[in-house]
């Protein structure tokens, strides 16, 4: 049990720390998918523990909003890519005060 | 309701309409709009006419018609009335105020002929003309007040009828604001009448006074007089008056000489029961007049813009009426007889001025005529008539009137009649020399000037009011004028006079005659000179009168300085204090906003960052409250 818990905290702490570093927007993006999935490892951990399927429906709900969320955020990334020829986040920068 | 003297609405409804027509109509009435304005005016003259014959044949005692028309406003307590009152008084105005304007019309079609505004011009006089009948038929002050607004309108609207020239635009506002000093002692004293009676109809008033307190009699009396005095040019409000001769020459002679100007006398005359109640109101109105009439002589006398000159005079002429006004019952019925006299000649002399600046090319400064009398002979005669008249020649109309004011003030007391007495020479002096500078002497044309007759539509009205200038005596003819107006002005008691009315009216004749004489040899036996002395070179009495005695540097010492200072002290408190604190709080506002906005990088990472940091900071919170 131990194990699954601390490999989901892991992957979010490697997904957090490429959100926060990575410039690229597709690893960005990636790291982003790390982290959802690291929540999903520990529902689906402690529905088992539980012995009850709500976390396991939560992992579902979770994948299902992570899909969507890659096809609105890939086309978005590729639409920067277009006009920008570039996909680091930190060029992204015009919503400034 | 059959009577024919509750008809005395049309007379203020047909040049009203005629405004109105003319100055709705479009440009298809520019060829013949002047002839509706003149026709408004004329039968309303005509109308006028077939009232005075219906009222003059009634008996005595019944010669006071009001017609009610409408119920104005009525609130509560207050209720005023939209009624005329056609009596003698007003009668003769009636007839004055028409006959005279529609004279006047006739003469501003040749003098205007050349203005692309002339429909304009004639739709203000038509304008002018019901509002002045208004204010004279008014059997309420309110309403009376109504057309004593509407004669200051259209006095602003034509003195400002050349609105091209700044000069023009500028008299017409000085002349309005001065007028609504006078005009505020009118609405407080209709104020007065409805706190302290109810009511604000005339001749309820009349009957209320005597059931008030003196010193409510003598406020309204004072607040009456300051609106007569705004309206009428008398000192301490004059000044307007003769930058008022920036208007066309028609407008001076209607409104600024023969009838508008008149009001303020008209006033004092219709609310003799106020004045007869307070000896002081009286004594304060024979101080403002005879202030007036010396300082308006004095003013006449300097002047060489003889548009200028002439405003001088009139000021002092309507100083004799004033001063006639405030002697009581005596001098009534002799201010409204000097009144109509000087509405013929003075009207007269400014037309025939208008004639010389038409035959001149508009040159009004009477350095450059000299000998006008051989190029422009009917205007010398016609003016000539009127000069003699205001002069007080023997058998002329002013020669009556004005004798009747100057035994009346004797009669009074008898420095005031030395006065008027002084008037006389001084009136005489500067007429004289007017007339000398301008018809007679050497030629001081300028160049390219060639003075003509004016065409027969101006001459015609010249003729017609120099003659009544000569026969307006006829009205004092077995005392008609005074019995005549006795019903509405009350009886005349006879003052006792320090020395018999002949041996007065010949005192009269010698001081006019040595007016005119000093006159004769300081401008007729001398050449005078083409271009006026410069102000170092004349003595200080000149440059005092040159200076209209100092109104309005007094003006501007007294009213106009502060009042800036005020403004500008008020406009500084609004732009720092007001607006400071307004603008400081935006401005607080707008650095705080700028502050926060600069976390707002444009970086997804350092938001990402801060939500990391405020989950952790969560999830530590959680923990924290779940340990304790």
């Amino acid at each position: 049990m131990t194990e699954y818990l601390g490999l989901s905290m892991l992957l979010f702490t490697i997904g957090a720390a490429g959100v926060l570093v990575r410039r690229n927007a597709i690893v960005v993006f990636m790291c982003v998918e790390l982290m959802l999935n690291a929540a999903n490892l520990a529902l689906v951990s402690f529905s088992r523990q539980h012995g009850e399927l709500d976390g396991q429906l939560a992992a579902f709900f979770v994948m299902v909003v992570a899909a969507a969320e890659v096809v609105v955020g890939l086309a978005i990334i590729v639409s920067i890519y277009r006009t920008r020829r570039s996909t680091s986040v930190d060029d992204a920068s015009l919503l400034k005060a | 309701m059959n009577d024919v003297l509750d008809t005395a609405w049309v007379l203020v409804a047909l040049p009203l309409a005629g405004a109105l027509l003319l100055l709705t109509w479009g440009k298809e009435s520019d060829r013949f709009g002047h002839w509706i304005g003149t026709a408004a005016s004329a039968a309303s003259f005509v109308w006028g006419v077939v009232l005075f014959v219906a009222l003059a044949g009634r008996d005595a005692g019944d010669r006071s018609v009001t017609t009610n028309l409408f119920t104005w406003f009525d609130a509560g307590r207050v209720r005023v009335d939209m009624a005329l009152t056609y009596d003698q008084l007003s009668a003769l105005f009636v007839l004055l105020i028409t006959g005279v304007g529609t004279l006047i019309h006739v003469y501003s079609i040749g003098y205007m002929a050349d203005d692309p505004r002339r429909r304009r011009f004639f739709a203000f006089l038509n304008l002018f003309v019901a509002s002045m009948l208004t204010l004279v038929l008014a059997a309420d002050y309110l309403v009376l007040f109504l057309g004593w607004e509407g004669v200051g309108l259209a006095s602003y609207l034509l003195i400002g009828f050349w609105q091209h020239k700044p000069s023009a635009a500028a008299a017409a506002q000085k002349a309005f604001v001065m007028n609504r000093v006078g005009d505020l002692g009118m609405v407080i004293a209709i104020a007065l009448m409805l706190a302290h009676l109810g009511t604000t109809d005339i001749d309820r008033v009349a009957t209320g006074v005597p059931a008030l307190s003196q010193g409510v009699v003598t406020a309204l009396g004072l607040l009456l007089l300051l609106g007569a005095c705004g309206k009428s040019a008398q000192v301490p409000l004059q000044a307007w008056l003769l930058d008022a001769m920036e208007g066309p020459t028609p407008v001076s002679a209607l409104i600024h000489a023969a009838t508008m100007v008149t009001a303020g006398v008209y006033l004092i005359v219709r609310s003799s029961a106020i004045f007869d109640a307070s000896e002081t109101a009286r004594l304060a109105v024979v101080a403002v007049g005879l202030v007036t009439l010396l300082v308006g002589a004095a003013i006449g006398c300097a002047k060489d813009d003889i548009k200028k000159a002439l405003a001088g005079s009139t000021m002092s002429q309507i100083g004799y009426m004033t001063l006639a006004a405030g002697l009581g019952p005596a001098g009534y019925a002799f201010a409204i007889f000097h009144l109509v006299t000087h509405g013929f000649f003075k009207a007269n002399m400014f037309l025939g001025a208008g004639s010389v600046m038409h035959g001149t090319g508009d040159d009004v400064d009477m350095r450059h005529y000299g000998a006008l009398r051989t190029a422009m002979p009917i205007t010398f005669f016609t003016f000539a008539a009127g000069y003699l008249a205001i002069i007080g020649f023997p058998g002329l109309s002013g020669f009556w009137s004005k004798d009747k004011i100057i035994e009346t003030a004797f009669g009074f007391n008898v420095w005031v009649g030395l006065g008027t007495l002084l008037g006389a020479g001084v009136t005489a002096f500067y007429m004289t020399r007017l007339m000398v500078m301008t018809f007679l002497g050497r030629k001081r044309w300028r160049d390219g000037v060639h003075p003509h007759e004016s065409p027969a539509v101006m001459t015609v009205p010249l003729v017609v009011l120099a003659a009544l200038s000569v026969l307006g005596g006829v009205m004092l003819l077995g005392h008609w004028i005074t019995d005549w107006l006795a019903p509405v002005v009350g009886e005349a008691h006879h003052e006792e006079l320090p020395v018999p009315a002949i041996v007065l009216t010949l005192l009269v004749l010698v001081v006019v005659v040595a007016g005119v004489a000093l006159a004769w040899a300081t401008y007729g036996r001398r050449e005078v000179a083409a271009d006026a002395p410069a102000d170092r070179e004349v003595g200080w009495w000149t440059r005092a009168a040159r200076h209209e005695l100092y109104g309005n540097a007094v003006n501007d010492a007294l009213v106009v300085r502060p009042t800036g200072q005020l403004v500008r002290g008020v406009t500084a408190f609004d732009r720092q204090v007001v607006a400071g604190a307004v603008g400081g709080l935006a401005g607080l506002f707008r650095d705080a906003s700028q502050g926060l906005g600069r976390l707002q990088t444009g970086f997804v990472r350092s938001y990402a960052l801060v939500l990391f940091a405020g989950a952790a900071a969560l999830a530590a919170a959680l923990l924290a409250v779940t340990i304790a």
